[in-house]
């Protein structure tokens, strides 16, 4: 018996000595960060040797894939191997991934804020001079700015570009629109809020939105944020400028507008349970008038309720207002660690100048191509709601009112503070106040660590 | 001198035998080392830095623990997963008494198996795709608010995993279902073992089934009791794959379990270090509930 308890408690022991072995071992983690700073003098030429690019995109999303399999026609030499995940097993991976040895030529990226610090991310800017892309409007190209050390982000380096340059507004159902005596899109939000309540006096969901998972509740959020202030103000707090907050009047108001709806049943009942396949799905069955989402569901809208769907960005709150609107470009950029890196920006340089390649971001992508401004946009077909996103996006462009998500603000605000709060902004469990508190509260939990 | 040699050999065979037994074990005890010990070592070390799990970590001492400790979120997490444990082992635990006493004495011939099968198949099935299977159940337009509608009680429907005061409950039915096979199938075993003739005797004593049950069942299964109450407050404190898909942890944090929290934490907030603070804390958790049950149940053996 005594024997048996002393093994017993070797046993025991044994677990603890490794742990306080390991535990005096030194910090985890890298001890040199490779630096994203590239110095070395960079080629705009593809070269004749035939390479393999490894590229890293996004399920559910085929214009990357459309478009390496047109690079790899035009530039034989060129193969790619597509690799693809859930856009949230990117945000997860991305850092590992591209600390790894066979880190991605061309990464689809989530925030870059946090690559950008551990220099996982190369800086593009000599890529930037040797093909001209100053020759792009520079509003384009700022969310893909960051200052060096990561913070604040819309000055600085560049580190991406996008494949595609995508719009939010609002979709609306044309059929639903008639039953509630919509006969042209809102001009003013008071205007918006009045077909709201015709809609729901006419038995009809005024606004198809999910809010299971991720708070989808924040898209009609942030385009109210949008036009109740200077959305220089939320910029400022996207990018992580000192001393910006989301506690402004701006995003106060915003936030009562949302309870107000959600105690006038604007929105589901059951938003909460409802995750953003099923409110695509539902919308598609004419579950609702509006629905908040981007361009990049124009395509498959368009197949999937022709000529029955329309589009308009959220107007301001007087008539006449310049449009403001979340738009962000897909971004992808190229990793520090990269094996092919000048085929990589030749690639994206392609991307926006390349006739073909425009149309195919148009076509399959549904979102406006970038580029210089003097390369016209490829036109969608008349009556679709393509047509309608491609030109949203180009008045967008000409009041130079696109604005980042707030969701992007930080790696984790959205999961661990606009997702849980808005939950229960819309459930009454969460004021308005408390809404905007917390998230700012987390912000800056986050920013201090 | 025969005697001397056996005994010389058999003692050398001792010794070999001593050290080939190691040998042995040494395949398994390697992966234990490799894919148990040395993670879990690791976890430890991690807890006790704040890191992103790329950069350079710095030194945090206990406060990642601290944290965990104080963060009102965090607290609120931790006791979610106690209330799951009412769900995934008291009524799994308590319904299995009560039917395994119901079917103990249909245990043989074909109708027997059929119910064995049927109690058992929620074990089989991926429990991503039973949760998506009641999540659909669940939802507004699903089967459970339908029966509700048909049997004049449209009043109760609800999105019974979007609501803040269903959603936990609904998750731990969700768990309920899948663990109440196990621990039936885990009971009728028992049963089975248990000499007819204690029964017989208590009868003759005059106990009603009632007493039967106290007297004679209850005693005797203490050990699969024991087991049952085991593998489900873990199932319950480590619960993950059924929260994640039927509410990934909303709406708020009313689902948000410390398995999940743990996973959100290393791999979108990227906090290694807090994220392994709270999975040591959920181990010893574990093991502070655990270790009395093994007790309790184990005591008349020793």
């Amino acid at each position: 018996m005594p024997g048996y308890r002393a093994r017993r408690r070797v046993t025991l022991a044994a677990p603890l000595v490794a742990l306080a072995v390991v535990a005096a071992c030194g910090a985890p983690g890298a001890e040199d960060s490779p630096s994203g700073q590239s110095s070395a003098a960079v080629s705009t030429q593809l070269g004749s040797e035939p390479i393999t690019l490894e590229m890293y995109a996004e399920t559910g999303f085929p214009l990357a894939k459309a478009l390496a399999d047109e690079f790899s026609k035009q530039h034989p030499t060129v193969k790619f191997n597509v690799r693809e995940d859930q856009f949230t097993v990117i945000v997860e991976n991305a850092p590992r991934v591209m600390a790894s040895d066979n880190a991605p030529d061309i990464i689809r990226l989530p925030t870059m804020v946090d690559l950008v610090k551990d220099g996982l991310l190369k800086n593009l800017d000599p890529y930037f001079t040797a093909y001209g892309w100053d020759k792009f409007p520079a509003s384009q190209l700022v969310q893909l700015r960051v200052a060096e050390g990561g913070r604040p982000r819309g000055n600085g380096s560049l580190y991406a570009m996008g494949l595609g340059y995508s719009v939010t507004g609002v979709f609306y159902n044309k059929q639903l629109a008639q039953k509630a005596g919509m006969t042209q899109p809102p001009a003013t939000v008071a205007e918006f809020e009045d077909l709201l309540a015709k809609a729901k006096a006419a038995n009809v969901q005024p606004i198809m939105q999910f809010n299971k998972n991720t708070a989808g509740i924040n898209f009609p959020h942030q385009a109210l944020q949008n036009q109740f202030g200077d959305p220089a103000q939320i910029a400022d707090w996207i990018f992580q400028k000192p001393g910006a907050t989301f506690d402004t009047p701006a995003a106060l108001e915003a936030t009562q507008t949302i309870q107000k709806w959600a105690q006038a049943g604007y929105f589901p009942k059951d938003a909460n349970a409802i995750d953003y396949t099923a409110m695509m799905g539902q919308f598609q069955k004419g579950g609702g008038l509006f629905m908040f989402n981007g361009d990049w569901e124009s395509a498959n809208l368009d197949k999937s309720m022709p000529g029955n769907v329309g589009f308009f960005l959220f107007p301001g709150e007087a008539a006449g207002a310049k449009h403001v609107a979340m738009s962000a470009p897909n971004t992808f950029g190229v990793s520090a660690k990269a094996k092919h890196p000048d085929a990589a920006a030749f690639f994206l340089n392609w991307v926006h100048t390349n006739d073909k390649a425009r149309e195919i971001t148009v076509k399959v992508g549904g979102s406006s191509p970038g580029g210089p401004s003097d390369l016209g946009v490829p036109p969608a077909a008349d009556g679709t709601v393509l047509a309608e996103t491609l030109e949203a996006s180009q008045q967008l462009g000409a009041d130079n009112g696109a604005v980042d998500f707030t969701a992007n603000a930080t790696g984790a605000i959205f999961a661990s503070a606009i997702t849980p709060e808005m939950q229960k902004l819309v459930a009454g469990q969460q004021t308005p106040e408390g809404y905007v508190k917390a998230v700012q509260t987390e912000y800056e939990k986050e920013l201090s660590q | 001198m025969t005697t001397a040699v056996a005994r010389a050999r058999r003692r050398r065979w001792a010794r070999t035998a001593r050290w080939s037994g190691w040998l042995w074990v040494l395949p398994a005890l390697t992966m234990y080392a490799v894919f148990v010990l040395r993670p879990l070592a690791l976890t430890f070390q991690y807890s006790l830095y704040h890191w992103n799990g790329i950069g350079v970590a710095r030194w945090a001492g206990v406060s990642n623990y601290v944290t965990v400790f104080t963060d009102r979120d965090l607290l609120k997490i931790i006791g979610n997963a106690f209330i799951l444990i009412v769900f995934f082992s008291l009524i799994p635990v308590g319904v299995g008494l009560l039917v395994a006493t119901l079917v103990r004495r249909i245990t043989s011939g074909l109708f027997g198996t059929v119910v064995r099968t049927v109690l058992f198949l929620p074990q089989v099935i991926p429990l991503v795709a039973a949760g998506i299977a009641w999540s659909w159940l669940l939802s507004s337009t699903g089967l459970v608010n339908q029966v509700l509608r048909g049997l004049g009680l449209g009043g109760l429907t609800r999105a019974w995993l979007g609501e803040f005061d269903t959603a936990l409950p609904s998750v731990g039915v969700i768990g309920a279902w899948v663990l109440i096979g196990l621990c039936t199938i885990l009971l009728v075993t028992g049963m089975s073992k248990i000499e007819p003739s204690l029964y017989e005797s208590a009868r003759l004593d005059g106990a009603g089934p009632f007493r039967e049950f106290l007297a004679v069942t209850l005693p005797s299964l203490r050990q699969e009791i024991g087991v049952c109450l085991t593998v489900t407050v873990i199932a319950a404190l480590a619960s993950f794959d059924i929260v994640y898909i039927a509410t990934g942890g909303g709406p708020g944090l009313q689902t948000t379990v410390p398995g999940l929290e743990i996973y959100r934490l290393a791999f979108a907030q990227r906090q290694v270090g807090l994220a392994s603070a709270l999975g040591v804390v959920l181990m010893v958790l574990v093991l502070v509930c655990v270790l009395p049950i093994q007790r309790l149940t184990r005591e008349d053996k020793a």
